[in-house]
């Protein structure tokens, strides 16, 4: 609670702060602010589970450590925006603002207690990317972007929101214990079920997972790099954290359908996801193809929910991280040439040494090489649904695994054997630091999982 | 009194919202011109809300009524911010049919 507030609080400094010309400022005072946010937040883990509000927000170790992991990305999101923006130095702080709002949303939508906060936190985090993914009204590309994605967020936003009066309709209440309660109870009307089908559709629609995912290429290319990071790695994870928790918290034992339903989408997401991947020549594309993979992927835990809490977060976690350094490396190499085509990578491992390291280790660690913990979290994923009995799943995972290299080796080589058409540019700081840093946690959660395994 | 809702029967207004809803949606998919698109949006959330306002009074509880007021305050900023977007793009070309946006492929 004390942490929505928190950060909430810091979004409205943020915006005041350009009022009294402090806009220096804004940017440290938000890190700053962040990384107390995020002390304060580990200090409770481990605390009994509390609720606020008349159940509106229930806070356990579920809700704190996917929050302290959002902080964490939105803590870098941030430190990359000063450099991301200096052309639009008046504006900083409407972006670092709204990225702080993003983050009370997704802070929201782990820790709802009540579906009309999971609604809620759903849209903060979706009206805030609606505005991030627009934010360069002079560029057509970024414009219908913004436009695609508010059309299909929207459309999305009106399903979840039909699926969530057919749950109140048939169980007469919005709180989800008193809903799990009902329909333990038995005797609910059908209506529940259909409620429940339009709910998945649209949370599938928002992690992008297939036959729901045709508006993320083209909106994570058309975006603002940063926005594409953005939603690529903090956004996607908070919608898989309120879908994991939502359907753990309204089902009491998933159906023998859903479990076919959420196998046969998983494996089209893996299999659309890599395959499209393999043929794209521009790297925010080809990285938005991996997402839907990954979503795949984390579809999975769904199989097994009882065990797969803590193999969800480590797998978002290792997800997370991997992807904010390799935008992180994106950002700097294409920075100010308006494309991210392959060829711009070339000969980086010449001219950039750490920054060709960084990107490797990310792409490696996405694709599940070992000492990354994007290896270890598909071991542990794959161990789980194993045990639960789903060994075909498990074997279409590990192929598209295999495919996957594939394309992320296209980039590693292209960095590594093909030589630089251009001169040399300093990387800037910012981005450099950032790389380093979430690459180092990703490596550590790789070394040591039991860091945050013990928690869940 | 007889209770109107009684009269009707709940599985009609569930059928009437269901309608709008299903209206929203294909006017979503078929309509280009982008502020009849944002329209059909907003026929989907209404027909969202009066289905909850009509459980409201099925159940005799008062929550769904207040979630109606979430939804209409979430529905008026999304569609400030889809507005404000739409604007950016009659800037840029001069029109606003959702066809004319085919710069991103692949």
């Amino acid at each position: 609670m004390t942490t929505l507030i928190a950060i909430a609080g810091l979004g409205i400094i943020c915006l005041i702060a350009e009022i009294f010309n402090l806009r220096k400022a804004i940017v440290p005072v938000s890190i700053i602010g962040l990384l107390a946010i995020l002390g304060l937040n580990i200090t409770e883990l481990n605390l009994v589970g509390s609720t606020y509000y008349n159940n509106m927000i229930v806070e356990n170790n579920y809700s704190r450590i996917f929050s302290a992991l959002f902080i964490v990305l939105t803590t870098f999101l941030v430190a990359l925006s000063p450099e991301f923006h200096k052309n639009h130095k008046t504006k900083i702080s409407d972006f670092v603002a709204i990225k702080l709002f993003l983050l009370a949303g997704a802070v929201a939508m782990v820790s709802f207690g009540n579906l009309a906060m999971f609604f809620l936190g759903i849209e903060i985090l979706s009206i805030s990317l609606y505005i991030l993914a627009a934010s360069e009204p002079k560029n057509v590309s970024s414009n219908e972007a913004g436009m695609k994605y508010f059309l299909m967020g929207s459309f999305a936003s009106g399903v979840i929101l039909f699926g969530i009066a057919l749950i109140y309709g048939a169980t007469g209440s919005f709180d989800v214990e008193t809903i799990y309660n009902t329909v333990s109870g038995g005797n609910i009307p059908g209506w529940f079920f259909i409620g429940i089908v339009l709910l998945t559709i649209g949370l599938l629609f928002k992690i992008a997972a297939v036959p729901f995912h045709f508006w993320a290429p083209d909106v994570y290319e058309g975006s603002p790099a940063l926005t594409t990071a953005t939603m690529s790695t903090l956004a996607k994870v908070a919608a898989m954290a309120a879908f994991f928790k939502l359907m753990k918290g309204l089902n009491h034992e998933v159906p023998g359908t859903y479990v076919t339903i959420i196998i046969i989408v998983s494996a089209l997401s893996m299999f659309v996801g890599n395959l499209m991947a393999l043929k794209q020549s521009n790297v925010k594309r080809m990285l938005a193809f991996s997402g839907i993979s990954h979503a795949g992927f984390m579809l999975m835990v769904f199989l097994s929910p009882p065990t797969t809490t803590g193999v969800l977060f480590y797998y978002a976690a290792a997800y997370g991280l991997a992807g904010i350094a390799a935008f992180a490396v994106v950002l700097s190499v294409c920075g100010n040439k308006g494309n991210e085509e392959i060829y711009n990578f070339n000969g980086l491992g010449k001219t950039h040494p750490l920054m060709a390291a960084v990107l490797t280790c990310s792409l490696l660690s996405m694709a599940g090489i070992p000492i990354f913990s994007g290896f270890f979290a598909k071991f542990f994923l794959f161990g789980e649904v194993l045990r639960a009995g789903q060994v075909a799943i498990v074997i279409i995972a590990v192929v598209n695994s295999i495919i996957s290299v594939g394309y992320y080796f296209k980039l590693i080589l292209a960095m590594y054997t093909k030589d630089s058409t251009e001169e040399k540019q300093a990387v800037p700081f910012a981005y450099s630091v950032v790389a380093v840093v979430a690459i180092l946690l990703n490596i550590a959660l790789g070394l040591y999982p039991d860091l945050v395994l013990g928690y869940l | 009194m007889e209770n109107i809702l009684q009269q009707i029967g709940i599985e009609n207004y569930i059928y009437l919202s269901t309608l709008l809803f299903c209206v929203g949606a294909f006017g979503v998919l078929y309509r280009r011109n982008a502020i009849v698109m944002f329209m059909s949006i907003e026929i989907m959330l209404n027909a969202v809300n009066l289905l909850l306002v009509a459980f409201s009074t099925y159940h005799q509880d008062a929550a769904g009524q207040v979630f109606v007021f979430f939804s209409m305050a979430v529905a008026a900023a999304e569609v400030a911010v889809g507005l404000a977007i739409l604007v950016a793009i009659y800037r840029n070309l001069n029109n606003i049919d959702i066809d004319s946006l085919k710069k991103l492929k692949g």
